[in-house]
């Protein structure tokens, strides 16, 4: 991996500027949604979709094809992944946090813009929470804690038989208080996965409010390095940081990026705000945020 | 007999009438303690929480060790209630229901929001078949509330279970269709009718209730029973109806396997009664995410499919169009915290 110049930092804030403006304006829409994640993991997801995934080209149509049933056998309703290409492979673990992926889709160029207007309507494929016929999914993960050890699995087999690319998943904070979630870090690193980096976004918030308050996790980085990975941490909202932490690999070891991030980054009036895990804007709510993110972009429809 | 059936058409709900019922119910019972899986206010823990914080226990989205943790206090003789949204009240924990808490037959209280296809959360969140992992396990009581009298009368009804028992219920706004409290064991009657026998459980027995009552005033004589307690299926009333019955038609928010229609289907199988029987429920398939009335359509379990059931099993038209079922139960959600 090329270490890029500096101009694609500001392209990347750029979008993800934009991602959280788009985010806001679905979200009001629809009375209320994942907003918090978006805006919390829109420098991460740039950042893995602009600069350090070799993913290929997207096959998928830039609006998505409405839902046409749930996997069968043979006939499999995949369509979420042809949005990543076909080397690398990126898995995003809290599905819930899908309004930021595709947003994020829309900000490199794999989905039409309009196309947000139909995140969680009836019929959509862009589910409210992701499901793997969703842009950008790989696995159905909304029960959580479950899609690291698909991404486990497909390093290890990636690995085992001497196949390219890398596997990437995104996790949250709250997916480290799964059990799954240890078995999945001792497995990677029993088996040596260097092909394998996962981003954990660290926002400190579940649904209960903040995760300090509902089960004490940290010190991650420590608890993670102990188990055998290449750990490194970062502030989550500097993708100059992000990019290097991420292209720091060990031999034989798995790497984890714990990204620090702000769930109301770039949106102070949410400042104080009881509930963001899910978020109905109130009365007066959609203006300040206006007020914070600038112009919101108009619906398409 | 129909005049039970008319307030469907112009719903009352409450708010939370199970938190609410719940944290009132424990006031006085120092054995019940609360644990959660960081779904406290999201499955109406919260007033239980705010008000016996010494009882309440987060533990955090950890919901296999949450199994085992519940069994250990069962052991130390307090009653554990484990409110979550079903799925994670059931399907993740699986393993740690059967062998620490089934097998002991300890008194846990397994309490599930976002029943069936209820939930826009797509696959992982709908809970199509709590009802019938539940069932399976031994020294399991199964019970689905079908309004918020019953969601506020079930614990009085449980009351003197000793081993574990499941609920399945709606959460925030929920419509009041009874003023009766919730009986274990005994099916609601709701009509009495020798045309055909439709048996229905939890949020579609107010969708049987309309398409029974629009069948009654087309000349159809329909029965009605609202079933509550799933598991033990033995309620004597129920039985000897169905036996009678030419047609029982099942309504369940769930697979057809492994819930209300499968226990029919058991019981006029083993009493050898020949009672023909239609199901209506999700067939054999995974789901995806989306509006309920959406959902309900899509997968063959809206009021327009039962009441198709109706005509098919008198064997006649009766309703004149399709439209006349457009769905008129859309769900409150407004009364909860995250739009699922
Ligand atoms: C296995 C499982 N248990 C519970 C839930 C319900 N749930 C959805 S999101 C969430 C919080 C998880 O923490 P995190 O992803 O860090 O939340 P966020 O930062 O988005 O608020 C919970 C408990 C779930 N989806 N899956
Ligand atoms: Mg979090």
């Amino acid at each position: 991996m090329v270490l890029p110049e500096l101009d694609w930092v500001d392209k990347v804030r750029d979008q993800a500027h934009r991602v959280r403006q788009r985010a806001a304006r679905v979200c009001a829409a629809n009375n209320g949604g994942y907003f918090a994640q978006a805006c919390g993991s829109a420098e991460i997801l740039s950042t893995l979709y602009s600069q350090l995934m070799d993913l290929g080209a997207s096959t998928g149509p830039l609006v998505p094809d409405h839902f046409r049933g749930v996997p069968r056998p043979g006939e499999p309703a995949l369509i979420g992944d042809i949005y990543n290409g076909d080397r690398d492979r990126f898995y995003l673990s809290p599905a819930h946090y899908a309004l930021g992926l595709y947003a994020t889709l829309v900000e490199v160029g794999r989905l039409d813009s309009c196309v947000l207007d139909d995140v969680n309507a009836d019929g959509s494929t862009m589910e409210l929470i992701g499901a793997e016929h969703s842009p950008g999914f790989e696995t159905t993960s909304g029960s959580l804690a479950q899609a690291l050890s698909v991404a486990v699995g497909q390093a290890l087999a990636r690995k085992r038989f001497g196949r390219p690319g890398r596997i990437w998943a995104l996790i949250s904070d709250g997916e480290i208080e799964e059990g799954q979630t240890w078995e999945a870090f001792q497995a990677a690193s029993n088996f040596g996965l260097d092909n394998l980096t996962v981003m954990l976004d660290a926002n400190g918030l579940q649904v209960d409010g903040w995760v300090k308050d509902v089960m004490k996790i940290e010190p991650i980085p420590e608890k993670v390095r102990a188990f055998g990975w290449n750990v490194s941490e970062v502030d989550g909202h500097d993708p100059l940081a992000i990019a290097e932490a991420a292209s720091s690999f060990v031999e034989g070891q798995p790497s984890l990026v714990v990204c620090r991030t702000n769930p109301i980054n770039s949106v102070p009036s949410l400042e104080g705000r009881h509930q963001l895990h899910y978020i109905r804007f109130r009365t007066g709510e959609v203006e300040a945020i206006k007020n914070d993110l600038g112009v919101l972009e108009e619906s398409h429809k | 007999m129909t005049k039970l059936l008319k307030p469907a058409f112009d719903l009352v709900h409450e708010i939370k009438p199970y938190g609410t019922s719940f944290a009132e119910y424990s006031r006085t019972r120092n054995n019940i303690v609360c644990v959660t899986n960081d779904l406290t206010a999201s499955c109406e823990a919260d007033e239980f929480r705010d008000q016996f914080p010494e009882r309440y226990f987060s533990l955090g989205m950890a919901e296999q060790n949450l199994v085992g943790v519940l069994a250990g206090m069962a052991r130390e003789g307090l009653t554990p209630f484990y409110p979550s949204f079903s799925v994670f009240a059931t399907r993740r924990p699986y393993e740690q229901i059967a062998l620490s808490i089934a097998y002991p037959a300890l008194p846990v209280r397994l309490v599930g929001f976002l029943p069936g296809l209820t939930t826009p959360g797509g696959v992982t969140h709908q809970s199509i078949d709590d009802i019938a992992i539940m069932s399976q396990l031994p020294n399991m009581t199964v019970i689905e509330v079908g309004d918020a009298t019953e969601a506020k009368t079930v614990l009085d009804a449980i009351e003197d279970i000793t081993g574990p028992v499941f609920i399945r219920m709606l959460r925030g706004e929920v419509p009041i269709l009874f003023d009766s409290p919730l009986k274990l064991g005994k099916a609601r009657q709701l009509a009495v009718g020798s045309d055909v026998l439709v048996l229905s459980c939890g949020v579609q027995t107010e969708s049987a209730m309309r398409v029974v009552s629009r069948a009654r005033e087309a000349g159809v004589d329909a029965g009605l029973l609202h079933i509550s307690t799933l598991k033990p299926f033995d309620d004597p009333d129920v039985l000897e109806q169905v036996a009678r019955a030419k047609t029982v038609v099942t309504v369940e928010n769930h697979l057809i396997r492994g819930g209300l229609g499968t226990s029919v289907a058991e019981v006029v199988a083993e009493g050898g009664w020949g009672t023909r029987l239609i199901r209506v429920g999700i067939r054999d398939t995974f789901t995806h995410g989306g509006g309920k009335d959406y959902l309900f359509d899509y997968y063959g379990i809206a009021e327009r499919h039962i009441a198709a059931a109706v005509e098919e099993a008198i064997g006649r038209t009766v309703f004149s169009t399709a439209s006349e079922f457009t769905s008129q139960s859309q769900l409150h959600n407004a009364a909860v915290a995250e739009g699922l």
